[in-house]
């Protein structure tokens, strides 16, 4: 800030930094992980429960609303949490500012994209069995 | 080449090796894996969502030496990164603190991650074989 700039100095921190967001991803990281303990380990014990299920077996269980809302709520969690921790592991560790802005919507790209398609592929089992 | 010529961290030359700091590395490289891996759970769903020769296919792959080789590693990354995420969890809310707290729940981390790995397995192995 110069002499001539008579913005007033919140102006000029605000959107930039911590102050953008505050606490807002460290905490979203935590809310995600907390359902994630349980929809994890339901995700697990679903997937073994269908270990020896034929194609109608497995599709008919994935169609059970429960399951496929659950399903929907695991894949939409699990996205959320990758894409929140990789962007953690490309803040700490890529130096290179344009690489890391490059890698930071890629993840985010990429977390939108995978969630959708799954999210699109339980609807397609749920809705047209 | 870095934006910036100061040294960055992490220093890890420069630490003597001990197992909260596996525990943490450990805890950020099964998060990469994971979220690599999550990919097999995209593929599983449209597999199943694209028809039984598809679905055929997955199994296929999921159910070959690689596959079970790369399913071992992921489960194993999960249950890692459940345990030690729980651990995080319970040091956000202020315990477990102390030095010697904090290397225990390092070692129970990694403990119950390997046990809960094994007894899946055995499960998987024992209730027929592969997928």
């Amino acid at each position: 800030m110069t002499a001539k700039d008579l913005r007033h100095p919140i102006k000029v921190a605000r959107g930039l930094g911590s102050s953008r967001s505050g606490v807002g991803h460290w905490w979203m990281q935590r809310v995600t992980a907390a359902a994630l303990i349980v929809l994890a380990v339901w995700f697990v014990l679903t997937v073994l429960g269908l270990l020896h299920a034929d194609y109608a077996t497995a599709r008919a269980t994935v169609a059970q609303p429960w399951n496929a809302l659950l399903l929907i709520t695991f894949v939409l969690t699990l996205f959320w949490h990758a894409a929140l921790g990789l962007q953690v592991v490309v803040e700490d560790y890529v130096h290179t500012h344009g690489r890391a802005v490059c890698l930071l919507v890629a993840i985010r790209f990429l977390a939108v994209l995978g969630a959708l398609a799954s999210v699109l592929a339980v609807l397609r089992i749920a809705l047209t069995h | 080449m870095a934006d910036t010529r100061r040294p960055l961290s992490p220093h890890l030359q420069v630490y003597r090796w001990q197992v909260q700091m596996v525990s943490s590395i450990l805890h950020r490289a099964t998060g990469v894996a994971l979220a690599i891996g999550s990919v097999l759970v995209v593929a599983g769903l449209l597999a199943l969502a694209g028809g039984e020769q598809c679905f055929d296919a997955f199994r296929h792959v999921a159910g070959s030496p690689l596959g079970m080789l790369l399913l071992f590693g992921w489960s194993w990354a999960l249950f890692y990164h459940l345990c030690n995420g729980i651990r995080h969890l319970i040091q956000d809310a202020g315990a477990g603190y102390a030095i010697a707290q904090f290397v225990r729940s390092s070692w129970i981390s990694i403990g119950v991650s390997i046990v809960l790995t094994l007894l899946t397995w055995a499960y998987v192995l024992t209730a027929g074989g592969a997928a």
